[in-house]
């Protein structure tokens, strides 16, 4: 049985020759997993101010945390705004649009074969940051881990269909990445990145929990740190954005293709 | 197999004139005008037939192919291919067809092609036996070995381009829509390319149109040719008939041992440049033996060249001169 095309057969071989592409760019990715420290960065911030007691985290569970962020971050890095964008314009995307596959499915197999090169260099760094914090050492219960496995699958779900939906818009104006740019400072900001959402007021707060952001990074960043987080209400969030974002990614892409005119091929 | 009435195609493109000026003006106030691209083509091709689709650049030759395999809709008109809207683009349409445009490709550019290969024969839903049997055959008819289990990157253009031809002829298809297929490559491996297709079209009966600059292409595989001017089809038939109005004439060019004046070589076809020792002449085609014979009694000729003018100066004498 075919899903918009996909079958077992296809998913094992398109994510094993993705995989093996993205081995090629080893370095890269490897500069990639590095420069994500933001993480860590701010984790310095907190722990040397005052307001960190604001944040309702102690030392140990804002070392998790921030870690838990950096860990989560790696695996929902999101890219394919700028990679169909530059397959709309050089011509590669005609050859996909005509082959009995949803094209989406490609950049969906090179996010996760990127994903998986980038896990020995995500580890390493998680490794070393235990060697510098040994106190904030621990390993989540198996149900935690696959409760977090699923958050941040989930969350890249997101990413990846939020992004496309910004990417969608190429078959309208060729340079549709600038507006994926937009959305960089607020994701910043409300996602946990900086700080853990606990950390701001309580109408930031509300105001970020009806935007998609906290569920990318805050929501399964605590759950793999194991803190206190209301689960139901984190994964019916993070499905209600999926549900409604993919129906309009699948519309939009729709409407696109009768847009299409194959530049550059 | 393929019937095509009355298809158009117009395109709205932005206008910008140049300088800062220009790009202010744009920005306040964008201007856009309408293109035609193709209008009001029509024509048939039966199954198994091998046909040349003609024109100048910017003909529209290409933009019809794109409408044609489902990858552009029309304005207006109706295309129907194997029994499908091709802009529809079901899964069954598109198992049945292949575009092949020159030097764009498919192949992962950093993997061995036999790493697309693969995938390609999942996404077609071909056996992993069958889809190798199928490997072996073309790889043969293409005469590629090795390189594909060498980096795409590390192939020449030739070697690449088969390969992607054997990319996208791994599920069979029943018609072919090539655009300049051997576009870049050498004289040799454009030879393969060309016995390669009609090879594969007396094997699978494929039903073929074809774009190309190169009329070598088009005299060994097309019998019949579409020749497209302006986005309108002018000339629908047998190839011959429009070779004696295409190309009465070929090229020579030769280079002599000493420089020669204009005046020496009077007699001996259309002087189309002279510098120094290197000539190009163009000679109708009946006199092409005389020609050659008399060049080579007359002067001491150290390399000659015969070559047919390319289809786009052809062309474009043909329109110049009112004769289509």
């Amino acid at each position: 049985m075919r899903i918009f095309g996909l079958n077992r057969r296809i998913i094992r071989v398109l994510l094993g020759s993705q995989y093996a592409h993205m081995l090629e760019y080893r370095a890269e990715i490897a500069l990639w997993a590095l420069s994500g420290v933001l993480p860590f960065i701010m984790l310095s911030v907190w722990s040397g101010s005052e307001a960190r007691t604001g944040l309702g985290l102690d030392g140990v569970a804002l070392d998790r945390y921030f870690l838990s962020a950096y860990l989560v971050r790696q695996f929902t890095v999101v890219w394919v705004v700028y990679a169909f964008e530059e397959d709309a314009l050089l011509g590669r995307l005609s050859p996909y649009l005509l082959q009995p596959l949803h094209p989406l499915w490609r950049y969906v197999a090179a996010h996760l074969g990127e994903q998986l090169t980038r896990l020995p260099f995500a580890a390493l760094i998680a490794a070393v940051f235990f060697v510098v914090q040994p106190q904030a050492f621990w390993l989540p219960s198996l149900g935690g881990f696959l409760l977090a496995w699923l958050a941040t699958w989930m969350a890249f779900a997101i990413a990846f269909l939020f992004q496309s939906l910004i990417a969608a818009l190429c078959f309208w104006s060729e340079k549709a990445s600038a507006l994926e740019r937009l959305q960089f400072i607020p994701f910043v900001f409300l996602s946990g990145l900086l700080a853990p959402l606990t950390a701001f007021p309580p109408e930031v707060r509300a105001f970020a929990q009806w935007t998609p952001f906290p569920y990318l990074i805050d929501f399964p960043a605590r759950v793999l740190a194991g803190q206190p987080v209301d689960l139901m209400a984190g994964f019916g969030a993070q499905l209600a954005w999926i549900a409604l974002l993919l129906p309009l990614v699948l519309l939009l892409w729709r409407a696109g293709v009768r847009r299409y005119s194959a530049m550059g091929a | 197999m393929i019937r095509v009435e009355g298809l158009s195609k117009t395109y709205r493109v932005a206008e910008k004139q140049p300088g800062l000026a220009g790009t202010l003006r744009h920005f306040i106030r964008r201007r856009t005008r309408d293109v035609v691209a193709v209008q009001d083509v029509s024509f048939q091709i039966e199954p198994g037939e091998m046909v040349g689709f003609l024109g100048a650049n910017g003909a529209g030759k290409t933009t019809t192919l794109k409408m044609l395999c489902g990858l552009i809709h029309p304005s207006s008109g109706s295309v129907q291919v194997a029994g499908y809207r091709p802009q529809r683009r079901q899964a069954d349409f598109l198992r049945r067809i292949t575009l092949v445009m020159g030097q764009k490709q498919q192949l992962l550019w950093d993997l061995p092609p036999m790493d697309s290969l693969r995938v390609n024969a999942a996404v077609y839903g071909i056996p992993d036996q069958l889809a190798q049997r199928r490997i072996n055959a073309l790889a043969d008819l293409l005469e590629l070995g090795e390189e594909l289990t060498r980096p795409v990157r590390k192939l020449s253009l030739g070697q690449r381009m088969k390969a992607e031809l054997l990319a996208a002829l791994l599920h069979e298809p029943e018609v072919l829509f090539l655009d300049e297929p051997t576009l870049g490559l050498d004289v040799n491996a454009q030879a393969r390319v060309r016995q390669f297709l009609a090879d594969y079209n007396r094997r699978t009966g494929a039903t073929v149109l074809l774009t190309s600059h190169y009329m070598a292409d088009i005299t060994a595989l097309c019998p019949r040719v579409l020749l497209i001017h302006q986005g309108s089809l002018f000339h629908d038939g047998p190839l011959d008939q429009l070779t004696l109005a295409l190309a009465p004439e070929r090229e020579v060019r030769f280079e002599l041992e000493h420089p020669v004046t204009a005046d020496a070589l009077v007699g001996l076809g259309r002087l189309e440049s002279l510098q120094g020792s290197s000539v190009h002449l163009r000679v109708a085609r009946d006199e092409l033996t005389s020609v050659v014979a008399a060049l080579l009694d007359r002067f001491p000729v150290v390399d000659l060249e015969v070559n047919d003018p390319p289809i786009d100066a052809l062309i474009g004498d043909l329109f110049r001169k009112g004769r289509v």
